[in-house]
């Protein structure tokens, strides 16, 4: 293989090397020190002239004087089997001092997008034991349903009790996880990996390790290769995998640092303008594939900057996932684990993994009911603190006591209380059952008969 | 689609200079604008966007990963064009016609490049019954005859901008896309299909005005803001405020005859969910599985971008040469943003001059030459279509200032608003009462009055007016409480109530309730109104609203959108909110 000595420029993760034979877009680019060690990189710009190529890691090191190799290919994992239970960095390289993976395929991180008609439609109810998930906003395998928080709230927590505690109610078949982490600290990724361990789902695990200090452009591969990996798991292994991806907040600071480096046009508050195709590159790649057998199911974390939900992190990836849970600040001054706010929380696959059959037929109603209440209730609290509960109807009343019972017995739960959709479901009619029974219009009569407490005929799952 | 060279012209092959991404340069290349070329060795769709002395800048539909300067580009001398002719309702296309039911066959469960297929099967034979007969003069656009697609009907025309002949030879028989059905005397010779270059509408005789609705069964569209047959609309609003859903709603259950479905820029998931219901759903009208009328256009958000920018053209050329035939044809496109941003990110690689938050200067120009190609129109051969056309519009940040939505109001008849807030409390469909508009009533005003009620005008003035009084009234009661009210205001508030619970929600994904016929609309308004009248002339008796509020009767009244045979159950209840207002009264 050639090795050029032509570098002609290096700005921030961007390499330029001249008077190169034909170079390949995208192809994957070796760098050579003096020192004997390479650094990767990927071409993002080739031409007669120039080839402009994005390096993966710092380039501290680099110089004019550096080698560089055009290797003729695209990036490409290795893959196999025996990556359950390993412990890589965020390059794939292992870190935890056992060999070399084995690989039994080498795939392009890129991934394919799969063919729309290709698609299975997601339907199998997970159940993850969090009520404001399981009962008002459910996940179903093959979904992509992000947690957007913000700085010092626990979603790390959430998604560490959806991993141990998810499952596919009536099948023995655990998930195995495939975590990556880019850009957070050592610290956090403790939290992770001990969890993993106390709970033996390292086992069943790969993660990809990017923490804090490592190098920042190395997170635009991080994910890819945790992805190609669930995808290898999932549709050649036929495992059903779920996917945790955190920060993405980090992902896309990393992809806004290699725009500016390029001095592209920024889009809205300097991220570039294909950031939207970017992130969708990411998370389509979650589902199923008719005729085969595993799923790829996706949790994204982002941290809101400011909490912000407009901000373009969280109001792109809404656009492309299929819902959000959204964790809030005030629900955890108030001391509420885990502070998952509904009302701008969503699952758009939700009605596809519920209803009869499936969880209770009831279901649906139930939680929008919920939601009407909550909503209402929450509203009020605004005017209680204007004119004073005396001067509320009633009615409103009633609401107002609603809100605060949902926020403390239906949303509130412990660190390990794993609920079954069932305790949820009649949860939510017992605080249903708070308010006069004519208020509940989201509800047909039928529904109500069997299982309000009140008139509760049969509210057994069928 | 497949990619045909011109045989006629000898064109020069060039050479790729530069690849960056899904636009790439070339040289020595002869070419116009908008060719269609053959990019690298593996023969890369792409189309000339730009050209600058003896470069030509090049749109790549695939993926240009492996691609090196130096190998060659030739050009085909075609426009970006689409096939036209039986086999396209039920299928799913991508950006470019290129069926993605075919390409799983030939490629397997993922999307991968430098594969081709055409539009339509070329193996399949159609039974085709000729309708003109050897001798008869015939114009561009007249109708050849008919092959039975599915339950429709395909009309096979002569092509627009055709000349004028005499029919010598007509065939019928079964026969593939590509034999000769039809001969003229000066030697034309025509098969079923035809190519029509997307960029370029077709030609129509006459353009009318809309005068009649698009019939939706969803009660805030028909009943407060309507669209026409013909018209358009945009649904804009933040995510998860219910545009797919609308859109979706749109497609199974309005009156049109044909729907062009266009996922653009939006999930792989939301295709096949239509995918899979859409052919155990029945056309309300014919009974037939709803897939028989569609065609869908699936370009999800991680496929090539230049190929999302093509997909609203893909789209639109289907929709009018459905249209051609006389066909009412409503056309959705989800999500117009995303074909506005391939258009920013294709733009932004030209290193053209950014207009507004980095779109094109050209964005308004394309968004509304793009509706104009909606309309009621007298086709070439005489006949009413229409195409209507409604895109959703996704603000970043949900903030509607922006260029693509401010852009698209100024263009479109109707607008439905999403609201976060309603959606965010489960107020479906999510769409703002206070802010929406449709400019079609006073055009539609003749219909409803013939059609549905004469007095349905008024009820929907009347229904107007209660909102817009609710929402003054919200504002003082979040100043001092809704006791403070006067009587009459606080059962206005009540009315409002029920006309936003009963009326407007309408829940998708009730069997029942997800569709609304007008009657039902008009049985359902009319009920609120009684009440309103009950309860006002009770309040003036001197009724309390608090013993207003116990009318039994109102809190049955939703449970009636539930009921497909609601006719006597709602007369029963109509009948107890009378008898109960009169004990009121009598007790007064
Ligand atoms: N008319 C409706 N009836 C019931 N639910 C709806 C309706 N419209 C929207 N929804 C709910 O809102 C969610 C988001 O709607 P969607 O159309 O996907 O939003 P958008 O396309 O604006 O992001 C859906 O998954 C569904 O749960
Ligand atoms: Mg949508």
């Amino acid at each position: 293989m050639k090795e050029y000595r032509t570098i002609s420029k290096i700005a921030g993760p961007l390499v330029f090397v001249e008077k190169t034979e034909p170079i390949a877009y995208g192809e994957l680019v070796n760098i050579i020190l003096a020192d004997g060690s390479t650094k990767r990189g990927q071409v993002l710009d080739t031409s007669d002239e120039l080839v402009v190529v994005q390096i993966f890691e710092t380039t501290a090191g680099i110089g004019r004087d550096s080698g560089v190799r055009f290797t003729g290919e695209t990036i490409k994992m290795p893959v196999g089997r025996d990556m359950l239970g390993r412990i890589l960095s965020g390059g794939g390289k292992p870190i935890d001092g056992g060999p070399e993976i084995v690989p039994e395929k080498r795939l392009d991180i890129t991934g394919a997008a799969i063919n729309p008609y290709a698609r299975g439609m997601p339907a199998d109810f997970i159940q993850t034991g969090i009520s404001t998930i399981d009962g008002t906003n459910t996940l179903v395998r093959g979904q992509k349903l992000p947690i957007f928080s913000g700085a010092g709230l626990p979603h790390n927590n959430v998604a560490l009790q959806i991993a141990r505690q998810a499952k596919v109610p009536g099948s023995t078949e655990s998930f195995a996880v495939v975590f990556a982490a880019m850009g957070i600290t050592k610290e956090e990724a403790n939290h992770f990996m001990q969890d993993f361990e106390r709970t033996g789902a390292l086992e069943r695990a790969v993660v990809f390790l990017n923490l804090a200090d490592d190098p920042a452009v190395e997170r635009i591969i991080t994910p890819r290769l945790a992805l190609t990996t669930a995808e290898y798991l999932a549709f050649e292994l036929g495992m059903h995998v779920l996917v945790i991806l955190t920060d993405m907040t980090n992902y896309c600071e990393a992809l806004r640092q290699i725009g500016a480096a390029r001095e592209e046009v920024p889009g809205r508050r300097g991220y570039p303008g294909y950031m939207y195709t970017d992130l969708a590159c990411l998370y389509e790649r979650a589902g199923m594939i008719k005729g085969l057998k595993g799923s790829v199911t996706q949790i994204p974390i982002l941290t809101m900057p400011g909490d912000d939900i407009t901000h373009p992190i969280p109001d792109l990836t809404g656009y492309i996932t299929e819902g959000q849970i959204v964790v809030n600040r005030d629900l955890h001054r108030k001391g509420i684990y885990p502070p998952i706010n509904v009302l701008p929380s969503l699952s758009r696959l939700m009605n596809l993994g519920i209803g009869k059959g499936k969880t209770r037929e009831d279901h649906k109603k139930v939680s929008d009911q919920m939601y009407a209440g909550y909503a209402e209730g929450n509203d009020l609290r605004g005017l209680v603190a204007i004119v004073g509960k005396d001067a509320l109807s009633e009615r409103d009343r009633l609401l107002l006591e609603f809100a605060d019972l949902f926020e403390n017995r239906f949303v509130r739960q412990g660190l390990d209380e794993d609920r079954t959709i069932e305790d949820t479901l009649n949860l939510g009619w017992d605080l249903l059952s708070t308010l006069p029974v004519e208020q509940l219009t989201r509800i047909d009569r039928d529904t109500i008969n069997k299982y309000h407490p009140k008139f509760r005929t049969g509210a057994k799952k069928e | 689609m497949e990619v045909k060279t011109k045989q006629s012209k000898e064109l020069k092959e060039g050479v790729l200079k530069r690849i960056a991404g899904p636009v790439v340069t070339a040289v020595n290349l002869d070419a116009h604008m908008y060719d269609v070329v053959k990019v690298g060795k593996e023969e890369l769709m792409g189309e000339v966007i730009k050209i600058q002395g003896n470069d030509v800048i090049i749109q790549v539909y695939e993926d240009t990963s492996g691609i090196r300067p130096g190998e060659p580009v030739t050009n085909t001398g075609l426009s970006l064009a689409v096939e036209l002719g039986p086999g396209l309702l039920t299928s799913i296309y991508d950006g470019i016609q290129r069926p993605l039911a075919v390409l799983v066959d030939k490629m397997g469960n993922f999307i991968e490049r430098g594969v081709t297929a055409p539009g339509l099967s070329h193996e399949k034979k159609w039974t085709f019954k000729p309708l003109v007969k050897t001798g008869d003069k015939i114009e561009a656009g007249a109708i050849l005859g008919e092959v039975q697609e599915t339950n429709i009907v395909h009309k096979v025309m002569l092509p627009p901008k055709e000349k004028p002949g005499v029919v010598k030879t007509i065939r019928s028989g079964d026969y593939t896309v590509d034999e000769i059905i039809c001969i003229l005397e000066d030697g034309r010779e025509f098969p079923m299909i035809q190519r029509w270059p997307v960029r370029v509408p077709r030609p129509v005789k006459e353009k009318m005005n809309p005068t009649i609705p698009l019939i939706t069964g969803q009660r805030i569209l028909d009943g407060l803001f309507p669209i026409a047959k013909g018209g358009t609309a945009a649904i804009p609003g933040p995510f998860g405020s219910g545009k797919t859903v609308t859109q979706q709603q749109l497609a199974k259950w309005s009156d049109a005859e044909i729907v062009v479905y266009i996922g653009c820029g939006e999930r792989g998931n939301e295709m096949t969910e239509v995918l899979t219901e859409f052919p155990h759903l029945e056309d309300p009208k014919s009974g037939k599985p709803l897939m028989e009328r569609t065609v869908l256009i699936a370009n999800t958000s991680n496929m090539p971008v230049a190929a999302r920018e093509a997909s609203v053209y893909t789209g639109i050329t289907i929709a009018e040469y459905f249209r051609d035939m006389g066909y009412d044809v409503s056309l959705m496109a989800d999500s117009t943003s995303r074909w506005a941003e391939a258009m920013r990110e294709i733009s932004s690689r030209l290193e053209e001059m950014p207009g507004e938050e980095g779109y094109p200067a050209y964005l308004a120009a394309r968004l509304s030459e793009f509706y104009e190609r909606a309309g009621l129109v007298k086709t070439l051969n005489g006949a009413r279509g229409s195409v209507t056309v409604i895109g959703a519009v996704s603000p970043p940040g949900g903030d509607f200032s922006e260029p693509v939505t401010q852009n698209t109001l100024r263009i479109v008849k109707v607008f439905w608003a999403l609201d976060a807030k309603l959606s965010q409390r489960r107020h479906f469909p999510a769409i703002n009462w206070l802010n929406s508009y449709s400019l079609y009533l006073e055009s539609l005003h003749d219909y409803y009055d013939k059609e549905v009620s004469p007095d349905w005008n008024k009820i929907r003035s009347w229904a107007m007016e209660v909102l817009q009084k609710e929402a003054e009234l919200q504002e003082i009661v979040q100043l001092v409480g809704s006791d403070a009210l006067p009587e009459s205001e606080q059962v206005t508030i009540e009315v409002a109530r029920m006309i936003r619970e009963i009326f407007l929600q309408q829940n998708a994904y009730d069997a029942v309730d997800t569709f609304c016929d007008m009657k039902k609309q008009y049985d359902l308004m009319k009920a609120i109104k009684l009440f309103a009248d009950l309860a006002y002339s009770a309040q003036i008796a001197g009724v309390s609203p608090t013993q207003i509020n116990t009318v039994k009767a109102k809190n049955e009244l939703p449970q009636v959108k539930f009921i497909k045979e609601y006719k006597s159950e709602l007369a029963k209840i109509e009948k107890q909110m009378d008898d109960e207002f009169n004990a009121l009264r009598s007790a007064a």
